[in-house]
């Protein structure tokens, strides 16, 4: 392999699998910590309709219009997870269900009734992403990696990738204590004055937005194994807060590196004919770091008369 | 002119669906320890948490020292109930009680040196200095609560609302509690708290709120907690119940 094939065909592929494992990862340990791991799943899958109508208004896979579109469906199946939840007195369980696989079924009706599937935004990339499929035309040397009119020529879908990890970061670090509490007493943070449910809400979105950037890169459904696998590997090895957050970022850039390479560029390197499904892998890597930290277990969990006494 | 009552609410009215959980009541709560007393689903907590705007009232309003919430959340401290939370929290006592503190602070960095300061001194208050450190999942559950009640102290209020204090708690909580309470009242600080025990009311508390949906009696201990009125206070549900057995009664027959 030379450097100008890892340029030009691995470097794209390889930061769109960190960046979506490191934002996913960062997002999922809130959500863990909420016990709402179901609402990124459902957030995830919900988008779709969103992004399809994004797609069908533009005509072109442009990143805005469907990013738009994806919150807004976002904000749309959390507000009717609510309305179902207390209109029809269904366990929240049942109502997340029961909604987020309505969006998303709608989301492939759209598809095929918009023609958006024709195109390029067909069923095999949303559902399992397309990695492998990132290229980047102008990376023939290390200068190109200085030079703007090369980097211009990165994948779009790069570009929405970095920006949603930078907004993420950003907000996370902003409102690290009033984010904290909302996860561990939402009640308290509401009766001290903090803006809790704007803060809920603010997660909501970001997790829409990851999910949709993440979407591009894994896939609809692998977006739930960044979200759910890296925090729980860590709730299982740490007690602390920043510990398990921070690590959760960094288990999930990890794991979208370790990930993408395994499926081609090693096998490759190494002389085996072997090309995998970078998202069928970085997804199998998710579940078998969760084991190994279930089986380790390198946290001593409490006794559960602890928790019940 | 007495100052204005800790908290006073007026007509105020809550409910879960169709069923009110409070039903109009008007009520101040006098300065010093007050106890709000009566049987399970009598709308105790929810009076509290509707006080802090955490459920939504019906209709009523509610002012604390004369004002609205808003204008004196730094004056009013909370003591949720224990079980609202998730206690396998990756979290330390320190760090919770340092949430009393939020905001006091900005909101990402370090927490300050004097607000954890504070912190560990409500700790060493109720007794949990040693546990500073430890995650809140390795504590037994009287000293989760003490962690509660140290965050509750560190919120510094005038006024503190705390929602069952000595639910399922072992006799060296309950005593650093009531330790607790006694400081506060000496400071000239208020509390109501949500209490099950009748049998330490008068011991703990100076005044009462004797409530089932609506308010059955009010004011000092020594007036109006009585048998007469404890009565009336748990019998009205049995009363209810008595009227519905002869209902079923008379469509059965």
């Amino acid at each position: 392999m030379t450097l100008q094939d890892f340029l030009m065909l691995d470097l794209p592929p390889l930061l769109a699998a960190m960046l979506a494992g490191g934002t996913c990862g960062l997002l999922g340990s809130f959500l863990l910590l909420r016990r709402e791991s179901l609402i990124g799943d459902a957030l995830s899958h919900a988008v779709l309709p969103g992004i399809v109508l994004g797609f069908a208004f533009t005509g072109a896979r442009a990143g805005l219009p469907m990013l738009l579109g994806a919150m807004l469906a976002g904000l749309a199946a959390v507000a009717l997870i609510a309305v179902v939840q207390k209109a029809a007195r269904l366990d929240p369980g049942a109502a997340i269900g029961a909604v987020f696989t309505t969006f998303f079924a709608v989301g492939l009706v759209l598809l095929e009734v918009t023609g958006a599937r024709s195109v390029d935004l067909d069923l095999d990339c949303v559902l399992f992403g397309q990695l492998e499929t990132l290229v980047w035309t102008e990376g023939r040397d290390l200068a190109a990696l200085l030079d703007p009119a090369a980097l211009a020529a990165l994948p779009r879908q790069l570009g929405l990738m970095a920006g949603v990890a930078l907004v993420v970061a950003v907000a996370v670090a902003a409102f690290w204590r009033p984010i904290k509490l909302a996860c561990f007493d939402p009640a308290f943070a509401r009766a001290i004055g903090l803006p809790s449910r704007s803060i809920e809400l603010a997660l909501a979105l970001l997790v829409a937005a990851a999910a949709v950037a993440a979407f591009e890169a894994v896939g609809s459904i692998l977006v739930v194994a960044l979200l759910v696998c890296p925090a729980a590997a860590l709730r299982l090895m740490t007690d602390r807060y920043t510990v398990q957050v921070l690590g959760g970022a960094g288990l999930g850039a990890l794991l979208g590196a370790v990930g993408y390479a395994l499926a081609g560029p090693v096998p490759a390197a190494l002389g085996v004919d072997l090309a995998l499904n970078a998202a069928g892998v970085i997804g199998t890597l998710g579940g078998l770091v969760v084991a190994a930290a279930a089986l380790l277990r390198p946290r001593r969990r409490p006794a559960a008369a602890a928790i019940t006494a | 002119m007495n100052p204005p009552a800790p908290l006073e609410v007026r007509h105020l009215t809550v409910a879960y669906g169709e069923k009110p959980a409070v039903w109009d009541v008007t009520w101040s709560a006098p300065p010093g320890l007050t106890a709000i007393v009566g049987p399970n689903g009598a709308g105790k907590s929810t009076l509290l948490k509707s006080a802090l705007g955490l459920v939504p009232a019906l209709s009523g309003e509610v002012r604390f020292f004369g004002r609205p919430l808003d204008t004196v959340r730094d004056r009013v401290g909370y003591l949720p109930q224990r079980a609202s939370v998730d206690w396998d929290f990756p979290a330390t006592a320190l760090d919770v009680v340092c949430m009393a503190r939020y905001p006091r602070m900005r909101w990402w960095g370090l927490v300050p040196r004097r607000d954890k300061e504070a912190a560990r001194a409500a700790l060493a208050q109720v007794g949990m200095a040693d546990f500073a450190d430890r995650q809140i999942g390795r504590l037994s559950g009287g000293q989760q609560q003490r962690v509660f009640l140290a965050r509750a102290l560190a919120q510094d209020a005038d006024l503190v609302l705390m929602d069952e204090p000595f639910a399922a708690v072992d006799a060296a909580t309950e005593a650093a509690i009531v330790a607790v309470l006694r400081e506060l009242a000496a400071k000239g600080r208020h509390v109501v708290a949500v209490h099950h025990d009748l049998g330490t009311v008068p011991e703990y508390f100076s005044s009462v709120l004797l409530l089932n949906a609506r308010v059955f009696a009010a004011g000092a201990v020594q007036d109006v907690f009585t048998n007469r009125s404890i009565a009336a206070t748990y019998g009205a549900r049995l009363a209810v119940l008595d009227e519905a057995s002869v209902g079923a009664g008379a469509v059965g027959a």
